[in-house]
């Protein structure tokens, strides 16, 4: 039964991509009866061309794009070889790890409330400057879209980071730099030398989904982004929602230019890598030492820090504003406190948690079992599957997900499953599922196989080994994978609403829905709930191999 | 292993076929709706899937009051899909029809008015004619309040039923600004005495959009002109004076008119935030709700311009494709009556104005429309002035794509 796994695996996931790229595509060159439109032509791809700024949208795309994956590798990785074993890289995993439960929009609003001219850094220097009103200047939504790529950044750092985080485990870096010290090597350039073309293959699908994320999102970008024009997803969005459903065709267009545009930014992204593998290894070679990296290791550090204290002092703002009365500029605080909102909100979340929960858990159940199934089929079956195959999984993170959402809902709308809750949860699994696969495939590959052979050995039959060695060993890249995966589904918003034809209210669709009316306190108490969730799951990922493990001291973190 | 995953997946083929089974056929025939009683009898036990804006809480409790007593009187269950875009919904009812779902769709009823309007009804994916069908309907206030039943000069042919009306209302902080101009050239002038204390959303933004058809409205030399497609008419000479006017606002806009709020409702986070000194909703009880919400200084007050400013009518409609049309007439039905329209037009409630026609319904009812307290910020519909009529919805299509030439992409 294992052997369908695969199988199985693909065809969930790839047959919903593959009709929501239909939907996308036929449109583009012109089919869609429902709208009158029967006739192949380019004339979508002519409005498209002409429409005034595009070429603007799709530099912002792609310059945000790479910036944010640029700089938050960078940061990532220097920080990991300044710091790896150290009490300092002890210190921000735990800090930084939480981070990630903190929906991306939320963090976005929170910065933007930090960084905005009649915001929290501008309220601390008023006083003292004599601004009576706020400068009237452009931070955020300026027009080299910086502050979009410093929301990517600081949210895409932890991700990496706890990515990245599971490949050091495998590739014994703490050895190497050891061994690299031991030679003279400074800190940095000893691990940058030894550890880090090790591990980059095995951060390489993350770094290409971050690509993908960040030159595509929507959410972000409409808050920090610029407008005149926006990048082009947004625009995108606008299109879709235009009254005038004849946009919907242009709206078809622009998204396969958005496809294309992450594929490009992808293939430029490997033609860098082959660049800098080429430079990478005449450095490498030269044997430069690189000792006094002191000041390396401290900019990075406090880069590092900077980051996460962004995110949290643009969380804490949330959380004030949830319980703020009125608050005027420049006041640094509210006038008066108060809970009302909270309790008026509460007693009508209970439906929408028990929502979010049970699909998430469901689809999390069912990401678990297949990639699982198809892991440990690869592993008792020695082989690796195709690479083919592999892209297919990852399909839902490269593609823009606005763009194949309208075909997703013919798709399931002719499989009659549409507004079910086993369609909700099918839909979910589309996006959950590559990400568990994400986190969960390099240590299940990289699980030391004499521990099978061993148990095989001693007379016990491949399932009994999977139950009693393989998944014990494995206990805490598998409860990261459901913490990832549930952290995903959480957040998802457009699948539930339109796949669910609005019959399951999720904690998203309602802070989706009310962020309309922009008012920071609802926005601060739905973040604060979306944030929840996600913060529980990563909390029994970490607690409960502590607390079952706690007499094995082999089975500690061993970073 | 190869067992639990044998076992779940006959488990999850089994739950997707029940439900497939469950979710087919469950057409329901549409409501004869020259006979009330047989609708009504229809209706009873019937769930209403009514996709709205959810943006407002106090909306949303409003929603939830009417679906309670809907179930009380009727036995129709009424359940809210809270959307952020009306055009989410749209999309829903394109979808569907794309995947020939004629009926048994999802979506039993929308909140819409004008240009989402307009395209449903273009493209044939509304139920209907019913509203003149309905027993409240008489009530309505067709000839005062003509854009009931005329959507943005779009003849409405029975296909929504007229819900709230609208009109744009600015408001100010009587701590900063003195004096309030009273109409767009004004606003200008002080704008240049005040440069970067005024902005609007931007276009297409519903509201942004508005107000560029507020100062159209007010510049254009022939207002006949807009009534009519913009086709009919020499559209570079109508729309002039509002590029002449706006080459002269730009400039001293907010951030210089290169960056924008996104919406109606980020103005009054920009008041709270001393960003902006005026700004403008749709909704003439907002500002008292907003104050009340800690949204706004209780020093804000509401006005409009001398010559009158855009006013429309909000609507709800039902999809061709409909599971429960006889539920969602008996809904809409409801909304109409002067029982739910009186709690609508309470600010303490939500504070949006009546559709209905005070000379047409009972007295008791009027007596308590007249005793209703609007608020300190509302203007009372007396003291809202004059309304201009909304544009035919190509105009709004004209400017918005010619505003994105012109001011979209930053110089």
């Amino acid at each position: 039964m294992l052997r369908f796994a695969p199988v199985l695996t693909v065809i969930l996931m790839v047959g919903p991509v593959l009709a929501g790229l239909l939907g996308t595509l036929l449109p583009a060159f012109g089919y869609l009866p429902a709208l009158g439109g029967g006739e192949w032509s380019l004339s979508a791809w002519r409005e498209l061309a002409a429409q005034p700024g595009l070429e603007i949208s799709l530099r912002l795309s792609a310059v945000s794009g790479l910036l944010a994956t640029l700089i938050s590798f960078a940061v990532v990785m220097l920080f990991c070889a300044a710091w790896q074993g150290t009490r300092v890289f002890g210190a921000i995993q735990r800090v930084l790890s939480p981070i990630l439960s903190i929906p991306h929009a939320a963090a976005a609003f929170g910065l933007a409330f930090l960084i905005a001219p009649s915001g929290w850094i501008v309220r601390l220097v008023a006083p003292l400057a004599g601004w009576q009103q706020p400068p009237d200047i452009v931070t955020l939504q300026d027009g080299w879209g910086l502050a979009l790529v410093a929301g990517l950044v600081i949210k895409e750092i932890p991700f990496l980071f706890l990515m990245t985080l599971g490949a050091l485990q495998q590739a014994n870096a703490g050895q190497s730099q050891q061994v690299a010290l031991s030679l003279g090597y400074g800190r940095v350039a000893g691990w940058l030398k030894t550890v880090l073309p090790r591990i980059y293959p095995q951060i390489r699908l993350p770094l290409f989904a971050v690509l993908a994320y960040s030159a595509s999102v929507v959410d972000v970008a409409m808050i920090l982004g610029p407008t005149t024009p926006s990048p082009l997803a947004v625009r995108i969005l606008h299109w879709l929602s235009d009254p005038d459903l004849s946009m919907r065709f242009m709206a078809s267009a622009a998204s396969l230019l958005q496809l294309m545009l992450v594929a490009g930014l992808i293939a430029l992204w490997m033609a860098g890598e082959k660049i800098a593998g080429f430079c990478g290894l005449y450095w490498a070679e030269g044997g430069g030492r690189y000792r006094r990296d002191g000041a390396v290791r401290l900019t990075v550090a406090v880069v590092s820090i900077l980051a996460a204290g962004l995110i949290l002092a643009g969380i804490a703002a949330l959380a004030v504003w949830s319980i703020a009365g009125f608050w005027r500029y420049p006041d640094l605080l509210p006038g008066q406190f108060t809970v009302k909102l909270w309790l008026r909100e509460l007693p009508a979340l209970a439906g929408a948690l028990i929502n979010s929960v049970l699909i998430g858990g469901a689809a999390i159940m069912i990401g678990i079992i297949l990639v699982i199934a198809c892991l440990e089929r690869e592993a008792r079956q020695s082989a690796r599957p195709g690479r083919g195959v592999m892209w297919l999984i990852y399909l839902p993170l490269l593609m823009p997900q606005i763009s194949f959402m309208f075909g997703l809902q013919v798709f399931f709308g002719y499989l009659g499953l549409e507004r079910s809750f086993i369609s909700v949860v099918l839909a979910h699994l589309v996006f959950v599922l590559p990400y568990m696969f994400l986190s969960l495939a390099d240590p299940y590959r990289s699980l030391d196989d004499r521990y099978r052979h061993t148990g095989l050995c001693l007379g016990a039959g491949p399932d009994r080994v999977f139950w009693q060695v393989v998944l014990p060993l494995l206990a805490r890249p598998v409860l990261a994978a459901l913490a990832v995966g549930f952290a995903v589904s959480i957040g998802q918003y457009l699948p539930t609403l339109l796949i669910g034809a609005g019959r399951f209210a999720t904690i998203t669709t309602d802070a989706v829905a009310l962020a309309a009316g922009n008012d920071r306190r609802m926005i601060g108490i739905y973040g604060l709930l979306q944030a929840l969730l996600p913060f529980a799951g990563f909390a029994v990922a970490m607690l409960v191999p502590a607390i079952v493990f706690r007499q094995r001291r082999g089975m500690r973190d061993g970073l | 292993m190869a067992k639990t995953v044998t076992r779940l997946m006959a488990a999850t083929l089994l739950v997707a076929g029940v439900s497939l089974a469950s979710f087919a056929a469950q057409a329901d025939p549409a409501p004869d709706m020259k006979n009330w009683d047989a609708v009504v009898k229809q209706a009873n036990g019937q769930t209403v899937y009514w996709y709205a804006w959810g943006g407002e809480p106090r909306i949303n409790d409003y929603i939830a009051w009417a679906g309670k007593q809907v179930q009380e009187r009727y036995g129709v269950s009424v359940k809210q899909v809270k959307l952020a875009d009306t055009a989410d919904a749209v999309s829903k009812v394109v979808s569907e029809k794309a995947a020939g779902k004629t009926d048994g769709g999802a979506v039993d009823m929308i909140w819409i008015n004008g240009e989402n309007f307009a395209a449903m009804k273009r493209n044939d994916l509304l139920f209907g004619p019913w509203v003149e069908q309905t027993p409240n309907f008489k009530y309505v206030d067709v000839t005062g309040k003509p854009t009931t039943v005329n959507d943005f000069t779009v003849p409405t042919d029975g296909l929504e039923a007229p819900w709230g009306m609208a009109q744009l209302s600015f408001f100010y902080d009587t701590a900063r600004v003195k004096t309030p101009p009273q109409s767009a050239q004004e606003l200008l002038a002080w704008l240049q005495n005040h440069p970067g204390r005024f902005t609007y959303p931007q276009p297409p933004d519903y509201m942004g959009s508005s107000f560029l058809k507020q100062v159209l409205s007010e510049l254009v030399a022939d207002p006949a002109v807009l009534q009519k497609p913009a086709d009919q008419a020499d559209a570079q000479k109508v729309l002039a004076p509002l590029w002449t006017y706006l080459a002269k606002l730009q400039p001293v806009l907010w951030r210089e008119g290169k960056a924008y709020p996104a919406n109606g409702a980020a103005l009054r986070a920009m008041m709270a935030d001393n960003e902006i000194d005026t700004g403008f909703s749709f909704s003439a009880a907002e500002v008292s709700a907003a104050i009340a919400n800690f949204e706004l200084p209780d020093t804000v007050r509401s006005f409009v311009f001398k010559g009158g400013t855009l006013g429309n009518t909000n609507f709800v409609a039902i999809p061709f494709n409909a599971s429960a049309k006889a539920g969602a007439v008996v809904l809409a039905d409801f909304l109409m009556s002067p029982h739910a329209q009186l709690r609508k037009q309470n600010p303490e409630i939500w504070g949006s104005f009546t559709v209905l026609d005070m000379d047409k319904i009972p007295a008791t009812d009027r007596k308590a429309f007249d005793a209703l307290d609007l608020g300190v910020a509302t203007l009372s519909p007396a003291e809202m002035g004059n309304v201009l009529p909304e544009p035919h919805p190509s105009w709004m299509e004209l400017v918005e794509s010619e505003w994105q030439k012109r001011y979209g992409v930053a110089k």
